[in-house]
C-alpha cells in the first residue's frame, strides 16, 4: 500500500513536472478546453437563472375567464354555478374585481398608476383548471367558455409557460448535445497531447520497459497528465463563465431594474461547478487512457 | 541459473538467428559469449530477459520458462536481471544519479534507501563524484560504467552484457571487464557477449562460442 501510494505520488509529480516543463503549451491546452467547456457550462448557468426566474409560473393548462366590465355580481354567481357543474373542469377560483385591483396595486411600480385611475377598470374573473390537457379538448372548452353569458374574454394563461417550458427543454437538450460534442473535442485534444508526449518519451519508455517497469507504472504519469489537463481546462472554463456572467450582469441588472425586477444571471451552484471540473478531469483521464492504450502497447524494447 | 535447451530462433520472414542452442550457466559463473558479428549473440542474450521469445526449445532463467512467461510477468523477470547494452541506453536528459535511480522507482524501496543504493552502485563503478553530471559529459568508458551501475543497483543475481566494450578503447574495455569480474567475485553470475578475442584471452573465463546457429565450447 505504501509503495502503491509512493508510485502514485511519483506519477503525479512526474505529470506536474511535464506541465511545468511545457508551461506555454499546457496553458494553451487549458485555454482551448476552457473555452470549449465554458459554452455548455454557460448555457447551463443561463438555463438555471431562467428556471429560477420562472419557478412560480403555472405549467398546467389554465384559463382566465374575464366577465364583461358591466356584468353584475349575480351574473358572476350564476356563471360560477354553471362552471362548477362542468365535468371538463377540475377546479375554479373566483377573483372579484376588488381583489384583482388590490393585486394590481401590490405590483411594483403600478400603485401610483392604479391610484390615478379613479375607478376600478378590472372585471370579475374566474381562474379555471381544465381536467384534460389535450389541446383539442382545451380548444373546444375555450370556445364554449367564450360563448357563455357575461363572458368578455377567455385567456389561456399557461400557454406561454408551456412554450417556455418546451423552449427550456429544447435548450437543455441542445446544451447536452453541445456538451457531448465538446467532450469529444476535449478527449481528442488530450488524446493528441498524450500521443505527442509518448512519442517524445519513446526512448525513456523503451528503456524503462527494458529494466523492469510494468505497463501500469509507465501509463500512470500519462493518466495524471491527462487528468491535470482536463482539470485545468475545467477551472479555466469556470473562470471564463464567471467573468462573462459578471460582465453581462451589468446590462442585465439595468434591464431588470427597468421592469422593477432584481433578476441577475447566476453563476453555477457549487455542486455544479465542482461537477464541471471533475467531468473535465475525467474526460482528460479518458483521453489519456485511449491514447496510452493505443500507443504505449506499440513501444517494446528491441 | 540459465539453461538453454535445443533453442531455435527464427525471425518473421524466415531469417534463422539460432538453430540449436543448448548450454547451462550455473550460479556464480562468469562466461563469455563469443562469435563473429551476426552469429546470433545479441539474439541469444535477448532471449534471457524475454525481449525475444524462442521459436522452439526451452530457456530457463532462475527456473522460470521464459518462453512461456506471460507478458505481465516479464517486468518482474527483468528486475532480477542486470542488463548492459553496447549503446548503454541511458537517459541523456537526466543526471547520472537519476539514471541509476530509474530501476529503483519501480520497486518497493523508499526514497532514502533507494538514494543510498544508487550512490553505493555509483561508488562501486567509480562514478560517485560525477552523480550530478549529465551522461553526455561522461567519456564512453564512464557511460558504460554508469550503465553497469544502473544494471546492478537492484542487486541482481545475473548480469548480462551485450558487447559492453565494443565502443571503448583497450584500457576502458579492461576497466569495464574488471568491474564485471568484481561483481562475479561476490557471487553475481555474469554472461558477457563480445567478439574481442584479446579480452577473452586476458580474462581467461569459460567461453561459449556461437557458430552455425549452435554453441561450441
Amino acid at each position: 500500500m505504501k509503495s502503491w501510494l509512493r508510485h502514485h505520488r511519483q506519477a503525479l509529480a512526474a505529470a506536474l513536472g511535464k506541465v511545468a516543463a511545457q508551461k506555454a503549451a499546457a496553458a494553451l491546452n487549458a485555454l482551448v478546453i476552457g473555452i470549449a467547456l465554458s459554452l455548455p457550462a454557460g448555457g447551463y448557468a443561463l438555463l438555471g437563472s431562467l428556471r429560477a426566474a420562472t419557478a412560480g409560473a403555472p405549467l398546467e393548462p389554465q384559463f382566465s375567464v374575464f366577465m364583461r366590465a358591466d356584468a353584475k355580481r349575480a351574473e358572476a354567481d350564476a356563471l360560477a354555478a354553471r362552471l362548477k357543474g362542468d365535468a371538463r373542469l377540475r377546479g375554479l377560483r373566483f377573483v372579484p374585481r376588488e381583489q384583482a385591483l388590490k393585486e394590481l396595486q401590490a405590483s411594483e411600480g403600478l400603485a401610483e398608476v392604479v391610484a390615478a385611475l379613479g375607478r376600478n377598470p378590472l372585471p370579475d374573473a374566474f381562474v379555471l383548471r381544465p381536467a384534460s390537457g389535450d389541446p383539442a379538448a382545451l380548444e373546444a372548452l375555450a370556445s364554449d367558455l367564450r360563448n357563455l353569458p357575461g363572458v368578455a374574454h377567455v385567456q389561456a394563461d399557461s400557454a406561454w409557460a408551456r412554450r417556455l417550458a418546451a423552449l427550456t427543454g429544447t435548450a437543455r437538450l441542445a446544451i447536452a448535445l453541445l456538451a457531448a460534442l465538446l467532450a469529444f473535442g476535449l478527449v481528442a485534444i488530450t488524446f493528441n497531447t498524450i500521443r505527442l508526449q509518448i512519442l517524445t518519451l519513446r526512448a525513456e519508455i523503451e528503456i524503462s520497459k527494458l529494466i523492469g517497469a510494468t505497463d501500469a507504472f509507465i501509463r500512470r504519469p500519462f493518466f495524471y497528465l491527462g487528468a491535470l489537463q482536463g482539470l485545468s481546462g475545467g477551472l479555466v472554463a469556470l473562470a471564463i463563465l464567471w467573468g462573462s456572467l459578471s460582465a453581462l450582469n451589468v446590462g442585465v441588472a439595468e434591464l431588470a431594474a427597468s421592469y422593477g425586477s432584481g433578476f441577475r444571471l447566476a453563476f453555477l451552484e457549487p455542486g455544479d461547478a465542482l461537477a464541471v471540473v471533475l467531468f473535465s478531469a475525467g474526460l482528460g483521464w479518458f483521453g489519456a487512457y485511449l491514447s496510452v492504450s493505443k500507443y504505449l502497447l506499440e513501444i517494446e524494447p528491441k | 541459473m540459465i539453461s538453454f535447451s535445443s533453442v531455435a530462433k527464427r525471425y518473421p520472414g524466415g531469417q534463422e538467428a539460432l538453430r540449436d542452442v543448448s548450454f547451462s550457466l550455473a550460479q556464480g559463473e562468469f562466461a563469455f559469449l563469443a562469435g563473429h558479428s551476426g552469429a546470433g549473440k545479441s539474439t541469444l542474450l535477448k532471449l534471457i530477459p524475454a525481449i525475444e521469445r524462442p521459436s522452439s526449445g526451452t530457456v530457463l532463467v532462475n527456473g522460470q520458462n521464459v518462453g512461456a512467461l506471460k507478458k505481465a510477468a516479464v517486468p518482474y523477470l527483468r528486475r532480477n536481471l542486470g542488463l548492459v547494452f553496447q549503446d548503454q541506453k541511458l537517459l541523456y536528459d537526466r543526471s547520472v544519479f537519476d539514471n541509476v535511480m530509474l530501476p529503483l522507482a519501480f520497486g518497493d524501496l523508499g526514497g532514502r534507501e533507494a538514494a543510498r543504493r544508487a550512490r553505493a552502485a555509483l561508488e562501486k563503478v567509480g562514478l560517485l563524484a560525477r552523480e550530478r553530471a549529465n551522461p553526455v559529459q561522461l567519456s564512453g568508458g564512464e557511460q558504460q560504467r554508469l550503465a553497469i551501475a544502473r544494471a546492478v543497483v537492484n542487486r541482481p543475481a545475473l548480469l548480462i552484457a551485450d558487447e559492453p566494450t565494443a565502443n571503448l578503447d583497450a584500457a576502458a574495455a579492461v576497466s569495464v571487464l574488471e568491474i564485471f569480474a568484481a561483481f562475479n567475485q561476490v557471487g553475481v553470475t555474469v554472461l558477457v557477449a563480445t567478439h574481442d578475442e584479446a579480452l577473452i584471452t586476458r580474462f581467461a573465463r569459460r567461453v561459449l562460442r556461437l557458430a552455425k546457429g549452435g554453441i561450441i565450447e
